[in-house]
């Protein structure tokens, strides 16, 4: 039997090189999205095949590598991710978004800003932020390549006559570097001021629509909107009831099936730094954490 | 005659030092005139620096037709090795380049005989790999775009004189046009079609 | 007081062991093997084969025994084995005019050179379930006879010497081999890049789709020109001897389907064609990527696209099931924060109703 043996990183070198050259163009045209040759990966279509052929592609042995789905270390895929690249890249890992040089992720952009030095690299399941108006690609590529895009203003306005709002609450179109309008992927239009003038790399990789795209470091992106009608993120008016946090975005947890639930930051590496700082919301249930510190700091 | 025995060598570590040199690439892809080394060394046919021949190894291969400058065409070194590690096919046509290695930048081509990319796949055109003096030394640069904090400095010896006049094809035919990769010695600097030069009163 | 979720890992752990403890079933019941597999579920290998793009039986039947006999399942494992493995070149083309026949079947002329020859099929069985087959079975010896020597010619071969068909596109043979998994694919996509796709494509959806032409939707009056099925060459052109050089032999189930003809002023009128090829013995595979290469060949032979089975786009964009399979089941992973998102919208528009049409909102606790 042909005994399987993988490279590093999983992917072999000539995928690698086209990936690589796919990066450098997307790079270069701000928020188009490049084709690409995407593989088969061991990992279902869906499951952050595009992010991880992309993370494969830039990924080294010097690198940290940080994975989050849904802002969370710990949600399942995420874990499941960062071990496959422990595994076929001897690479170390972190949660701590501050220490990592890649942080792939999926739904989420990290609260803490990020830095020059740091690649974020997103998981999108639909690259393009016309499709829904119009399913064919044919169609959507004349679009984008005469900067049409009336189509998504029809769209967003017709929300505004039916609901008195844009009813786009995640995956809220943007526009980058006043040119290509862009599928932010899944995350909630909370993250989207972020994705302005960013310190960071952003990479995007789609593996079952083969696209990859990108917005260099220090680029504009304007999120879409009208005058009389601005963009506005979202954001549920509580603070956070594990770190009190008063800015980030928040995961609703049911406590009961009688209506109670409790807010907390979906940015768990976030939440944690800052209850090791001391910082407590109305249910923290860590002020061991904090009690654990202060002894370290008296014994030391 | 040079035997493929006698070529110079490739990389020593391909995995490693193909990732190294693509991340330095993606750097100043990322950071318009940002100053990036290459690290991983390989063995150079004449003609070629030493960041061009990494450059090359890390991303040529059989699906980048390359067009090479009469400089470089010249060297039936530089040929065969890029044909031996490679095996990217040389074109004598600059329009359906992947990629264009410029030894003598005198004799740079007009830009719009290279690959400009389509309406609809801008991604389609020709990266050129520009070898110059220096790029630590000689005459300044603002530059500003994308990946840039403000405006960008860079200091460097760069022919043609006018490549940044040149180059601004790139505005008007947005989002189609050419990204240049400067390279001196073990140092490059990119010019992705979206960097624009500051000039006075702008 | 509350606590975050911890130990994912642990729990993926713990699930791939009970995954391999339910695959195994009761350990009193003798484990299967990859030969009882590969001999007794051959048409499930051969499946796993044809859409997992991967000739090997024993890493199919491997495949169909980890994935507890769930053929996309299967099918994805063989998938994500090949993309790792280096390519060497495309072989010649396959000869199927030469193959050895093991089954062939024209609906279309009553007798052709060579004869119908029914072969191993389900064809003609009743479907009674069979009470001996639950017990140990040792099946009758087949009839043999005397292997037949003469040529077995194709039947749209026969019928293109008259010109009553339109002709094969004629290979070129300098031309690059398209390959959708090496290249993006861009629409309209060439007719090669079409097979590759419907090949690969789930036998299910390209059954839908051929019968849906069937029924009207984007009809084109199907003939079974001829199906036949049996064991090719292939060889591979091997640049440093400088002649073609056998790897081995393959099976392949071929479909050729006689179609509407078209013709103008200019043009004598002719049938056309549909094509279909599988690995193995595939006959519902191959007939539907028939009907539905036929379908999709619309805008080529100038006849309006109206229906589903005709739209590259849609077809090609549908048919693969393990992209499919994978989108439809990421639904299952977390989506809390952008569906956070959507609930902080909707309660805020649901406020904004009630104080416009002055009902009381329902209670929400958490408001």
């Amino acid at each position: 039997m042909n005994a399987p043996a993988y490279n590093f990183a999983y992917l072999d070198e000539q995928t690698k090189r086209m990936i690589r050259r796919a990066i450098l163009k997307a790079i270069a045209i701000p928020g188009y999205q490049v084709p690409f040759a995407s593989r088969e990966m061991p990992m279902p279509y869906g499951w952050g095949t595009g992010g991880v052929q992309v993370t494969a592609a830039i990924l080294g042995p010097d690198d940290k590598l940080k994975v989050i789905d849904q802002g969370s270390d710990d949600t399942t895929n995420a874990i499941s991710i960062r071990k496959f690249f422990a595994k076929t890249a001897g690479v170390a890992t972190t949660t701590a978004t501050e220490e990592a040089t890649v942080i792939q992720t999926r739904h989420r952009i990290p609260e803490t800003t990020l830095s020059e030095g740091q690649v974020l690299v997103y998981q999108v399941p639909i690259p393009e932020p016309l499709r829904f108006l119009e399913p064919r690609e044919t169609e959507t590529r004349r679009m984008h390549a005469l900067a049409e895009y009336g189509l998504m203003h029809v769209k967003l306005y017709e929300d505004i006559a039916r609901f008195g709002h844009i009813a786009t609450a995640y995956a809220y179109p943007v526009k980058v570097n006043a040119r290509y309008v862009m599928d932010p992927s899944p995350t909630p239009k909370f993250d989207n001021p972020k994705m302005d003038n960013c310190a960071a790399l952003q990479l995007f990789g789609a593996g079952r629509e083969k696209r990859i795209y990108a917005i260099p470091p220090y680029t504009q992106v304007v999120s879409l909107d009208f005058e009389d009608h601005p963009f506005e993120p979202y954001r549920f008016n509580a603070p956070c009831a594990l770190c009190g946090a008063e800015k980030s975005y928040l995961d609703e947890i049911v406590t009961d099936d009688k209506g109670s639930r409790m807010f907390v930051c979906s940015d768990t590496d976030f939440c944690e730094g800052r209850q090791a700082e001391g910082h407590h919301g109305s249910l923290s249930a860590a002020p061991y954490k904090e009690k654990a510190r202060q002894q370290e700091k008296n014994n030391g | 005659m040079t035997t493929i025995a006698e070529l110079p060598p490739g990389f020593a570590d391909k995995v490693l030092s193909a990732q190294s040199t693509f991340r330095s690439v993606m750097d100043a892809m990322a950071r318009p005139g940002s100053v990036q080394r290459i690290v991983p060394m390989a063995g150079t046919p004449d003609t070629m620096m030493r960041a061009t021949a990494a450059i090359a190894l890390t991303l040529f291969d059989h699906d980048t037709p390359l067009w090479l400058d009469a400089r470089m065409r010249e060297s039936s070194d530089v040929l065969k090795w890029l044909k031996f590690h490679t095996g990217a096919p040389v074109m004598q046509d600059s329009s359906v380049a992947s990629f264009a290695l410029i030894a003598d930048a005198t004799a740079l081509p007009a830009l719009e005989r290279f690959a400009l990319g389509s309406n609809e796949y801008p991604d389609r055109s020709t990266t050129i790999i520009l070898q110059v003096e220096s790029l630590s030394a000689g005459r300044a640069y603002e530059l500003r775009g994308p990946g840039i904090d403000g405006t960008a400095r860079l200091q460097a010896a760069i022919k043609p004189a006018d490549l940044f006049e040149r180059l601004g094809i790139n505005e008007a035919l947005f989002p189609r046009g050419i990204d240049v990769v400067l390279v001196a010695d073990d140092a490059v600097v990119a010019i992705p079609r979206t960097t624009r030069l500051v000039t006075k009163g702008s | 007081m509350y606590v975050a979720v911890k130990g994912g890992e642990r729990a993926i752990e713990n699930a791939h062991r009970l995954l391999a403890h339910a695959r195994r079933g009761d350990q009193a019941v003798p484990e299967v093997t990859l030969d009882q597999i590969s001999e007794q579920l051959g048409l499930a290998v051969d499946r796993t084969m044809s859409e997992g793009s991967l000739y090997d039986r024993e890493l199919a039947a491997l495949a169909i025994k980890q994935a507890r006999g769930d053929l996309i399942e299967a099918i994805f494992l063989v998938r994500a084995f090949r993309a790792t493995l280096p390519r060497f070149g495309a072989s010649e083309p396959v000869d199927t005019g030469a193959m050895r026949v093991e089954r062939r079947v024209s609906s279309t002329f009553k007798d052709i050179p060579g004869g119908q020859i029914l072969g191993p099929t389900f064809d003609y069985t009743h479907r009674l379930l069979d009470p001996a087959l639950a017990q140990g079975f040792v099946p009758e010896a087949p009839a043999t006879a005397e292997a037949v020597t003469a040529a077995t010619p194709r039947v749209t071969d026969i019928l293109g010497r008259d010109g009553l068909i339109e002709s094969s596109p004629q290979a070129e043979p300098d031309a690059p081999v398209g390959d959708l998994t090496r290249e993006p694919l861009d629409f309209p996509a060439d007719r090669d890049l079409r097979l590759q796709n419907l090949a690969r494509g789930d036998e299910g959806f390209l059954l839908a789709m051929g019968y849906s032409t069937q029924r009207g939707y984007g009809r084109n009056h199907p003939f079974a020109g001829e199906i036949r099925f049996g064991e090719v060459e292939v060889e591979f052109f091997a640049e440093d001897v400088g002649f073609a050089v056998p790897l081995g032999s393959i099976e392949l189930t071929e479909c050729q389907m006689v179609n509407q003809f078209k013709g103008s002023a200019t043009e004598a009128p002719c049938f056309t064609r549909g094509y279909g090829l599988a690995f193995g013995q595939s006959e519902r595979k191959t007939m539907s990527m028939a009907l539905v290469d036929r379908a999709l060949r619309a805008r080529e032979l100038g006849e309006e696209v109206t229906a589903p089975a005709q739209d590259e786009e849609f077809v090609m964009s549908h048919s693969d099931n393990v992209q499919a399979t994978g989108f439809v089941e990421h639904l299952k992973l977390p989506h809390y924060v952008d569906f956070q998102s959507e609930l902080g919208l909707l309660r805020k528009l649901r406020k904004e109703f009630a104080e416009a049409n002055d009902v009381e909102p329902m209670q929400e606790a958490a408001e």
